[in-house]
């Protein structure tokens, strides 16, 4: 039997963001002190310390910062979909996480404008990015 | 602080694989060495500065090493700001002295991820471990991705500086591996995780290394024979995660550089010889970069015109580094350093006056910078 993927450990910190991808939104904490946006959750703001953090959803639109193809699978789940790649993408609303590209490889260069597209991975909804 | 702290002595064990060997016996070893490099008595010691074994968690650490070594140490203790442990730790104990905490220092690692474990290498980072995003080489490929989009940086600019190292390793006997790399053999070498290629990647060791710190005035009062002086050193630190790090392509290893410049009165045309940290080729590329021996951008230039090459304007790990004498985290190239400024490296660079040593850890999270000169 394949090993399974990894799913995230989901927490009451945590929870907004999963549930989010749930009902279709991709979510980030805005700071109501100094307006400072990113992921993933934490329960301060890391640039004004701001314990007032609040949960916005997204408008989908992202630019490219980096990408890796993984050619050999460090987790056995991944083995069966070498190569594959793995992205750090930027929201338009500044946030950037850890996320992969629905493209080949011959596609993607830095700063392409990317957009949203929720899919599923073992049941649960996760962010991946396609070209504009 | 130029000048007024000193390493006294230096030791260190086999590289390689070591089955049956604990880190308590390989730290033990590499001390034992060390001091006798120093020529002190063992009992003069009386601080005891340890690297946290990254392969292996164990609570209260050094006081482990320290009583092994049979020492009560005055000040000590474990750090941990992965590769860039080493050098930190030295400068704290240069700090230490300089303030009347202790006299002697002894400042040693060791780690055993060959036999024992590379989990701590390999793991998922959290919940983004469900978008197949696991271990420590793809964090740094992310970085060389970057890298090589934005100012042009080639495979063959990175192939360089592994051609060097292990040109360099070929001729050191402590080294693990004795193996010259050619271009032919780096553009064959398989991607592991593109853009990073097999030959890229440092080797996975164990082994033990360790120096003596202790001031420049209780070397000479004492007889030690090669004392070698310690001109500036520095630290910084990103913290960032690498999705989070607003610019991937510079690192502190700039104010790093800078504050052990600003210590030592000078700049990086006053450097004879550089041992830089080569966990990957990328670490050595941004090092080289912002460390001011090239502009931003212009690293691979600088590795592709042979400059870190014995008999080049700036030969870098001239014991092979991490990817041919030791997987290990960064003590050895301290050690090397110290060799240069004898005189007595295997690929001594003739009549070496100073050299630099750069050791970073985490994806380029920590980085910390040592001069050394006479």
């Amino acid at each position: 039997m394949a090993a399974e993927v990894p799913l995230p450990e989901i927490t009451p910190l945590t929870e907004p963001y999963w549930s989010g991808l749930e009902a279709g939104e991709l979510r980030f904490q805005r700071c109501g002190g100094c307006r400072n946006a990113w992921l993933p959750a934490r329960e301060e703001c890391p640039r004004c310390l701001s314990d007032d953090a609040s949960w916005e959803a997204s408008a989908g639109r992202a630019r490219l910062i980096s990408w890796v193809v993984y050619h050999s699978a460090v987790h056995p789940s991944f083995a069966d979909r070498l190569p594959y790649n793995v992205a750090v993408v930027e929201l338009d609303e500044g946030a950037r996480l850890i996320t992969s590209i629905n493209a080949s490889e011959d596609e993607l260069s830095i700063e392409m404008p990317l957009t949203l597209s929720i899919e599923q991975e073992s049941g649960v909804s996760i962010p991946r990015f396609s070209p504009s | 602080m130029r000048g007024k702290a000193v390493i006294a002595g230096v030791g260190h064990t086999a590289f390689g694989k070591l089955p049956g060997r604990t880190t308590d016996s390989l730290n033990v070893e590499a001390s034992r060495k060390a001091i006798q490099d120093a020529g002190i008595d063992k009992d003069a010691v009386d601080a005891v500065f340890v690297k946290y074994p990254t392969s292996q968690h164990r609570s209260m650490y050094g006081q482990t090493v320290a009583e092994a070594l049979g020492l009560q140490p005055r000040i000590g203790g474990v750090w941990d700001q992965g590769g860039a442990t080493n050098i930190s730790m030295i400068s704290f104990a240069a700090m230490a002295i300089e303030h009347g905490q202790c006299e002697i220092a002894l400042v040693t690692i060791a780690d055993n991820p060959k036999t024992g474990t590379r989990q701590a290498y390999e793991r998922g980072w959290g919940d983004d471990a469900v978008h197949g995003w696991f271990g420590v080489a793809a964090g740094y490929a992310m970085i060389m991705r970057r890298h090589m989009e934005e100012f042009g940086t080639t495979h063959e600019q990175f192939g360089a500086i592994a051609r060097a190292s292990r040109r360099h390793g070929a001729e050191n006997p402590h080294a693990q591996l004795r193996l010259p790399l050619t271009e032919q053999m780096y553009d064959e070498s398989r991607l592991v995780v593109d853009p990073l290629r097999r030959d890229d990647i440092c080797l996975v060791s164990d082994g033990g290394a360790a120096v003596v710190v202790m001031s420049a005035e209780r070397a000479r009062d004492l007889g030690v024979p090669a004392p070698v002086p310690i001109l500036g050193f520095g630290q910084g630190q990103t913290s960032w995660e690498v999705a989070q790090r607003p610019v991937l392509t510079s690192t502190a290893a700039e104010i790093s550089a800078k504050t052990a410049f600003a210590m030592a009165g000078m700049t990086p045309k006053d450097i004879d010889v550089a041992q830089l940290y080569d966990c990957f080729t990328i670490a050595v590329m941004m090092t080289l970069e912002d460390y001011g021996f090239a502009r931003k951008g212009e690293g691979g230039r600088f590795a592709e015109d042979g400059n870190v090459e014995l008999g080049g304007g700036l030969p870098i790990n001239t014991s092979g580094g991490l990817l041919s004498e030791t997987g290990m985290p960064g003590m050895q190239l301290v050690i090397e350093g110290v060799r240069q400024v004898r005189g007595t490296s295997v690929n001594q660079v003739p009549d070496a006056q100073t050299a630099i040593v750069s050791n970073q850890g985490g994806i380029m999270h920590t980085h910390s910078t040592l001069i050394l000169g006479r």
